[in-house]
């Protein structure tokens, strides 16, 4: 079954790459665009796939890691325009790979210190924390105002990459493209490790794992972290995609959003956020078409594919998951 | 400092923290009987509170829109339970999660389309519109107070219907072993409805009540659920006794920490600068309590308790 | 006489008024099958998973291989050496056979933070992990699911666990629970070349098992220790005859 997967799973990066390069080609680069955001939030749901698909750990708060990525693309980009130093001397920055490597500092970070205390519970109550605690980071950054409160914060020109001209579309999704397929392969090594097999284990029967040694506190929050880093990532680039980031990012709807994705998909599966993206923007994009209304309708696919098809949409064509 | 604005904002407190109950004695009265998470609890909040606010535009009687907001908030709670909740007992809780999530999709978006998305107001009825004088001097509003009564009433409610009553028996009894109680010929999935029909019907009454105070509008319920959560991680999962105390707890620190702190943050800092430390400080205060709970009772502080 | 590899001290554990634990001495020699019996809700399981480190005890003292772990978690004490099988059997479901116990060698064999090596090419850990389903018996169902194998498989995939894990001692739960007698037979003989390598605290209801195997039995009931010795002391002790017989007065 996994051999299925597999195809449909390269067929559909595939297809990702060629319509924005036909797109782009035939003028239309608002099809572009819509790759991009397919893209990045492809790669936030791979970050929390991690967690949620590997670790079993349901984080209603990846919104936070999402958000904070994109604080740090927005916080460096304003800083580097406006010339002022952040903090202690330390100057904003334009550039890409930094940026990316602070989000998925902060992202980690972030990650390590609500997973650290929520990660002392499970079931419920790790949702509900994990909630709360995104619900928190939203409240500081509305409250905050320096970086623009409630009204966000504007990236007046996109950042810039090394040799890649990032202002015009294709370029841009093609960074982001590259950072998915290197997030994918990321998760599939992970899976496939000592470090995955602890973490798949742990989901399974954590009182079996620490039978043999391994204390599961440990192993969850090292993924909890890697997730958090990752989701991190894509909202830096999500706030290059829109040039704007807000508390909108770090929303409630977002999280939930995030794992609407991976459901959609089917989770724990490499190639279901993916799936998923795919499948909620066209959503999105058609059915935004045809009425204002679209979410009621997302609602009631949601509702459907829960109550009736609990392999995500991958499960229907290529069967159950099986793991190990 | 005057002891009369420190009285108002415990007052504003207390009822903010009333409202928590409302909510979340539903939810954890849903999770204790039923092992399920509803994040649609806010919907049912925000159906309450547009029910009043239709009903008593159409009506002129705000007592009339809050019959209404009970009977929608419970006639909405008893038709989710019997068309999609039923269905995830059992399942695990990122199955509910999710399609409680859908829910609030639904339930959003059908509201907007039926009322727009533009807000309604509703009006403090007549007879709780005046104000009240506290000790020390300041008015404080009638209404206010009349909330904190309504909360208090339906605590004990509450305490006597699980304490006295054959139901409460029985949702006790659900509590602890399903299977015992469908063995002595109850009728579970009956109780079920009731219960969460019943925890719909305090969500939608919170929803009416504080809708004369803010604004009705799509959305409103999510903040609040996620508050309510707060309330249950703090009190344990289960516990109504918790739930009272989680949600009067909050409710005063977090309306406390938005005064004091800036005052706190003024000794020694300019004051705007003050307001804006002390501001952002005060937002993130009961998450922080939480926290510390947490570090210390991981399972809250009344878990295993009704 | 040999230093005992594990040795339990005045341990106490109540559950409100019960005395589950009631100021528990016992050790366990190397080389040796120790049992331990008594009634249903002896408190046996709880005597085992304060030794695993599941349950604290409220007082009293755990000694292994020289040094108190009395405070140690469950997952420390694996490491130290304490190889522990379940009374319900406890395995990854969705895991084969050979994933479940590679989990264990790779548990003993360097860290669980290893990140991009695939384990399943790596003969480290699939050729001990291996070489212990084939002691038990369970080569030949290696890729099966835990999920789906038989009530008996996974009991054996249970010691096949405990054995990859190196242990120096073996908590033994019930590991006849539900077998055949054939099976029974075949673990008893197992079990009896096992002593040699590591010692087994075992506790069993089947008695044929226990008589055959035992150097020492310990009997609690009400959670106390009313008789330990030899199997020929244990068979003669008139507290055990009264206890499970009911005889004399």
């Amino acid at each position: 079954m996994r051999g299925r997967e597999t195809i449909i799973g390269i067929a559909l990066m595939a297809l990702l790459l060629v319509v924005p390069a036909v797109a782009s080609q035939a003028g239309e680069p608002f099809y572009v665009t819509l790759a991009t955001r397919i893209a990045i939030l492809a790669l936030a749901a791979t970050g929390l796939n991690i967690a949620l698909g590997l670790g079993g750990l349901v984080s209603f708060g990846h919104a936070a890691f999402f958000g904070v990525g994109g604080y740090v693309a927005g916080i460096l980009a304003a800083h580097a325009m406006s010339m002022e130093p952040i903090l202690l001397g330390i100057p904003g920055t334009k550039q890409m790979l930094v940026i990316w490597l602070v989000a998925l500092a902060a992202g980690g970070l972030l990650a390590l210190a609500i997973g650290a205390i929520s990660l002392r519970t499970t079931g419920v109550y790790f949702i509900m924390i994990t909630l709360a605690f995104a619900q928190m980071v939203y409240y500081f950054a509305v409250s905050w105002p320096a970086y623009g409160g409630e009204d966000g914060l504007p990236i007046l020109l996109r950042n810039q990459f090394p040799g890649v001209n990032t202002l015009k579309p294709l370029p841009f999704f093609l960074i982001c493209y590259v950072l998915l397929a290197a997030g994918l392969a990321f998760f599939a090594l992970l899976r496939g490790s000592r470090f995955g097999a602890a973490l798949q284990a742990s989901r399974q029967n954590d009182t079996r794992l620490a039978a043999v040694g391994i204390a599961p506190y440990r192993v969850r929050l090292a993924a909890f972290v890697i997730s958090g880093a990752i989701t991190a990532l894509a909202g830096a680039l999500f706030a290059d995609l829109n040039r704007f980031v807000s508390p909108s990012m770090l929303s409630w709807q977002m999280s939930g959003e995030l794992i609407v994705l991976i459901i959609l998909g089917g989770v724990g599966r490499l190639s279901g956020p993916v799936v998923g993206a795919i499948v909620y923007v066209v959503l999105e994009y058609v059915l935004g078409g045809i009425t204002e209304r679209w979410q009621l309708f997302l609602g009631l696919v949601l509702l459907v594919v829960v109550l009736f098809a609990r392999g995500g949409l991958i499960g229907l064509v290529a069967g159950r998951a099986r793991h190990g | 400092m005057q002891l009369a604005l420190v009285i108002e904002q415990l007052l504003n407190g207390l009822q903010l923290g009333v409202m928590l109950f409302l909510m979340a004695a539903g939810l954890t009265l849903i999770f204790g009987v039923m092992g399920l998470i509803n994040l649609a609890h806010g919907s049912l909040y925000m159906v309450g509170a547009f029910a009043c606010a239709a009903v008593a535009a159409w009506t002129g009687s705000f007592w009339l829109g809050l019959v209404a907001s009970l009977a929608a908030a419970a006639a909405a709670g008893a038709v989710v339970e019997l068309l999609v909740v039923r269905r995830l007992y059992g399942r695990d809780h990122l199955d509910q999660v999710l399609a409680t999530f859908a829910l609030i999709l639904v339930f959003s978006e059908g509201t907007r389309w039926l009322f727009g998305s533009f807000p309604l107001y509703l009006d403090i009825p007549p007879l709780l519109s005046g104000a009240v004088s506290l000790p020390g001097g300041s008015q404080y509003p009638l209404y206010r107070l009349a909330i904190i009564g309504v909360g208090i009433l339906v605590a004990v409610g509450l305490y006597l219907l699980i304490s006295r009553t054959r139901l409460g028996m029985r949702i006790r009894a659900g509590e602890s072993d399903r299977e015992m109680i469908a063995a002595l010929g109850v009728d579970v999935a009956t109780l079920y409805t009731l219960v969460f029909a019943l925890g719909a019907a305090l969500a939608g009454l919170a929803g009416a009540m504080v809708g004369a105070i803010q604004s009705v509008q799509v959305g409103m319920g999510e903040p609040v659920l996620i508050l309510a959560f707060v309330v249950i991680v703090i009190g344990g999962i289960g516990s109504i006794r918790g739930a009272l105390v989680g949600a009067l707890l909050v409710g005063v620190v977090d309306t406390l920490g938005r005064f004091l702190l800036p005052q706190l943050f003024g000794l020694f800092m300019a004051p705007s600068q003050a307001g804006l430390v002390g501001g952002a400080l005060a937002s993130m205060l009961i998450y922080v309590v939480m926290a510390l709970i947490l570090a210390f009772r991981p399972r809250g502080l009344f878990a295993g308790e009704v | 006489m040999a230093e005992p590899v594990l040795a339990v001290s005045g341990l106490v554990k109540s559950f409100g008024a019960l005395r589950a634990t009631d100021t528990v001495d016992l050790d366990l020699r190397p080389g040796e099958i120790h049992a331990l019996i008594g009634p249903n809700g002896a408190g046996k399981s709880t005597l085992i998973n304060q030794i695993a480190g599941a349950l604290r005890p409220d007082a009293g003292t755990i000694r292994f291989a020289g040094e108190d772990i009395t405070q140690l978690g469950v997952a420390e004490r694996a490491r130290r050496g304490l190889g522990r099988t379940f009374q319900v059997s406890s395995l990854a479901p969705e895991f084969s056979a050979l994933r479940n116990v590679m989990l264990a060698v790779q548990a003993v064999s360097g860290s669980s933070f290893r990140f991009f090596r695939p384990v399943m090419g790596d003969a480290r850990l699939t050729g001990p992990a291996m070489a212990a389903l084939e002691r038990v018996g369970l080569a030949e169902r290696a890729r099966i699911p835990a999920a789906e194998l038989s009530h008996g498989e996974r009991r054996q995939l249970e010691i096949a666990i405990a054995l990859a894990l190196g242990s120096k001692a073996f908590l033994l739960d019930e590991p006849m629970a539900g077998m055949g007698p054939e099976g029974s037979k075949r673990l008893t003989g197992f079990l009896d070349g096992l002593r040699a390598e590591a010692p087994i605290l075992l506790v069993e209801h089947d008695m044929n098992a226990v008589f055959a195997l035992a150097d020492r039995i310990t009997v609690l009931v009400y959670g106390k220790v009313i008789a330990s010795g030899s199997v020929e002391q244990i068979r003669r002790d008139p507290a055990v005859r009264k206890a499970y017989l009911g005889e004399g007065a």
